[in-house]
């Protein structure tokens, strides 16, 4: 009884996982991408009402994607959640002048996770 | 623990800060207090239940009411009360206030200061209220809490926990310990260690006051108690926040819920009265 649908972007197999595990309990439908340039691929087949996008990643970085999906698609959709252990106020910063809707620093756990996700309506 | 003690306990607590603990918290009790042991090199709750029936016991008695608070608060708790804050209450009342005069808000339970920093803010966004001085107060009967709230440095995992992007850029700055409160905000703040089962009066009126998830704690008398008196720390036209599992209803006829909010009480006027009067007498 999925709804909505979650593109989760990182190179660690294991911040997916959890993500995942979160997010479908939750009643997402949830894709993978492990870089960027997996993520637009996967944007381009279907385009995910959400994303949750790491920082860090190679080939192609978040912030990289982020610039090449709002070129393609416009400002607003799909909702972008930046997910990074990148803290510091300068990315926070370039992120929204970017068009992330939010951002979460690593470590994260479901109830931020869901906090996060509630605040830009997204549950 | 014996009877003795259990009763010991929950009398000091009772009487110094409303807290009802049933005779099924003894777990409570043993948890909260083991550090006081701990500190004072005592054997076990009864050795400490002895230490507080013996002279020059009030030292200790604080630190025994403060280590049975629970703390546990978020910025932005529950949302709604914020949004109808801002879409309501601090509109409505600055344009029933003269200019110059500041808008006092109260925030009762204000425990690490995440809740009278979140008033800050969402008063901070208002673009009409940029000529309103407005002075916040944060009270608690907690001291350890209360520092920190006056530090206003959070954590990363308190920080996610309510800040939205947006605000976490307007108004903290991030230090090697963490997230600090921007010098503007904390200026409009102030926190004062305070009993809500005390004298309310020298804090002067409030038009908002902010008492959420502190009356959960109380007996019903207490809580009928405070709520009067709070009554008489806000203006006629204030407006009253609650926590999610509070309410007012068989409590207090001092307030009456606002139509279709959540959480938010007007003081009951003197139709009001009269209108439930007869209801009450039956
Ligand atoms: C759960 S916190 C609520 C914090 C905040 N209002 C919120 O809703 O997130 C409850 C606070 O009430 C404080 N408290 C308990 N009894 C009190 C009393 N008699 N007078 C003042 N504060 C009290 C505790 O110290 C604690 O910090």
């Amino acid at each position: 009884m999925s709804d909505r649908s979650c593109l989760v972007v990182d190179d660690s197999r294991v911040v997916r996982k959890v993500a995942r595990r979160i997010l479908e309990e939750h009643g997402f439908a949830v894709e993978e991408a492990a870089d960027g340039q997996q993520a637009l691929d996967s944007c381009h087949q279907r385009m995910p009402d959400c994303i949750l996008l790491d920082w860090n990643m190679p080939v192609m970085n978040g912030l990289e994607f982020l610039q090449a999906l709002r070129k393609e698609y416009g400002p607003d959709n799909p909702t972008v959640l930046f997910c990074t252990t990148e803290t510091e106020m300068s990315f926070i910063e370039q992120a929204i002048e970017n068009g992330a809707q939010e951002f979460i620093m690593k470590p994260f756990n479901e109830e931020i996770l869901l906090g996060k996700f509630a605040q830009v309506g997204l549950l | 623990m014996t009877p003795t003690t259990l009763e010991t306990f929950a009398g000091l607590l009772r009487t110094r800060s409303g807290l009802v603990i049933g005779a099924d918290k003894d777990y409570l009790l043993q948890s909260r207090l083991a550090p006081i042991l701990k500190a004072h090199g005592l054997r076990d709750l009864d050795a400490l239940a002895a230490r507080l029936r013996a002279p020059a016991s009030e030292k200790i008695a604080d630190e025994i009411v403060e280590a049975m608070t629970t703390n546990e608060t978020l910025f932005f708790r529950d949302g709604t009360p914020f949004a109808h804050l801002r879409t309501h209450a601090l509109p409505r009342l600055h344009a029933a206030r003269a200019p110059g005069v500041a808008l006092r808000i109260w925030s009762a339970a204000a425990s690490s200061g995440q809740e009278a920093y979140s008033i800050g803010i969402t008063s901070l966004e208002l673009a009409e209220l940029r000529n309103r001085a407005i002075e916040i107060v944060g009270t608690d009967i907690a001291r350890e809490p209360l520092a920190r709230a006056r530090e206003g440095l959070y954590s990363q995992f308190e920080m996610q926990r309510g800040v939205p992007m947006q605000m976490l850029v307007k108004y903290f700055r991030k230090d090697p310990a963490g997230w600090r409160i921007d010098q503007k905000l904390r200026a409009m703040v102030q926190f004062r260690e305070w009993n809500l089962l005390g004298d309310l009066r020298p804090l002067g009126q409030f038009d908002i006051v902010f008492c959420r998830n502190v009356l959960i704690y109380f007996d019903q008398p207490t809580k009928t108690r405070v709520l009067a008196a709070i009554a008489r720390q806000i203006a006629p036209d204030g407006v009253l926040y609650l926590g999610g599992a509070e309410t007012v209803l068989g409590v207090s006829d001092r307030f009456v819920a606002v139509p279709g909010e959540r959480g938010a009480y007007a003081l009951a006027t003197a139709d009001t009265h009269t209108a439930r009067a007869p209801a009450l007498a039956r």
